[in-house]
């Protein structure tokens, strides 16, 4: 349900940033993995170059290698399979494959999954494009909003710990400071900064934590109740 | 044509990391700090994605009929409301904003 709406909104959307309907949809038969796709269009829309606008969506679906290394294990695919596996290896198909019991349902999820979000999400990229395209000027209904709209509900649930509204925060302020002064597209990697930055910030916490408890041990065990500081969560 | 070789670039790039999760061998991107900058990434590149197309117009920054959308769309994650909700309350603010500042 929730793909084939963004599907139909990521039609509309790259249509509204100039794209033509045949260019929306080879991003989503050829690309198939959304906030990838988002991200290009907006990118280009923008005016950046082709390949800043393509290193923007590729740090976005560097992700999906992690999906790949738990699904590799999880439905040990025979190699020759894998090369047509990997072209649905995205959010979804992953959070299927993973609540399955077994290996057979697993791989059984994964397939259907796979199936019917392609299928489901190229219709509704087709739907989307056309019919930005016979009413004109989305910008007048609204519809520019949608990507902001679609980025912020995908970008909500991953804003859990300190560490990750930190780096939100930070990457918020780096990719709309640069944008007057860099060229089109580069901000957006710019903001990818914020993960060593703030990554360096609580290893420099946890480093002067570490000395302070050496020195008092009795006030470091006082604070044993708090909750997990960000160096602890990089255990995990 | 540039645009052709934005969607080359990105199809090719984006199926190659699919690819290489299933390919290569388990432990080599099992490290905790690999896993956490990877989990991190996304974070980092929606926030400043959505911080831009939101207020910003080219190279300008903006505060627009999409920002009052924006704000709108985040009241309704708030409240739980469900994915198509929140797109919609988005895409309705917006175009009544604009309507109404015309």
């Amino acid at each position: 349900m929730a793909v084939g709406l963004s599907g139909f909104a990521f039609g509309v959307t790259s249509a509204g940033s100039g794209l033509t309907v045949l260019q929306t949809c080879a991003l989503s038969l050829l690309v198939f993995t959304g906030a990838s796709q988002f991200a290009l269009v907006g990118a280009l829309a923008g005016g950046g170059s082709p390949f800043t606008a393509a290193a923007g969506a590729f740090f976005l679906g560097v992700r999906n290698a992690f999906y790949g290394l738990r699904l590799s294990q999880l439905l040990a695919l025979p190699r020759a399979v894998r090369p047509f596996a990997a072209h649905w290896v995205i959010d979804e198909t992953t959070a299927v494959s993973l609540a399955q019991p077994g290996r057979r349902s697993a791989r059984l999820g994964f397939t259907v999954t796979g199936l019917s979000l392609y299928t489901l999400w190229n219709l509704t990229t087709l739907g989307g494009a056309v019919g930005a395209e016979a009413i004109g000027d989305t910008d007048t209904w609204g519809l520019d909003a949608a990507g902001p709209a679609v980025f912020l509900a995908l970008l909500a649930p991953m804003l859990r710990t300190t560490q990750e509204r930190a780096v939100a925060a930070v990457a918020v302020l780096l990719g709309l400071g640069t944008l007057p002064v860099l060229p089109a597209g580069v901000p957006v990697l710019m903001a990818a900064l914020a993960v060593p930055v703030v990554l360096y910030g609580a290893g420099l916490r946890a480093r002067s934590g570490t000395r302070a408890a050496q020195g008092r041990p009795t006030a470091a065990r006082s604070h044993e109740g708090t909750p997990p500081t960000a160096a602890q969560e990089d255990d995990r | 044509m540039s645009v052709w070789i934005a969607i080359a670039v990105t199809a090719v790039s984006c199926y190659a990391v699919k690819l290489a999760g299933l390919l290569v061998p388990a432990g080599a991107l099992e490290r905790p700090r690999v896993r956490r900058v990877a989990a991190l990434l996304p974070v980092a590149l929606l926030a400043a994605l959505t911080a831009q197309q939101a207020f910003a117009d080219g190279r300008t920054l903006v505060l627009d009929a999409k920002a009052a959308g924006l704000a709108a769309a985040a009241v309704a994650l708030l409240l739980r409301a469900p994915f198509l909700v929140i797109i919609a309350v988005a895409v309705v603010v917006t175009a009544g904003v604009r309507a109404l500042t015309g």
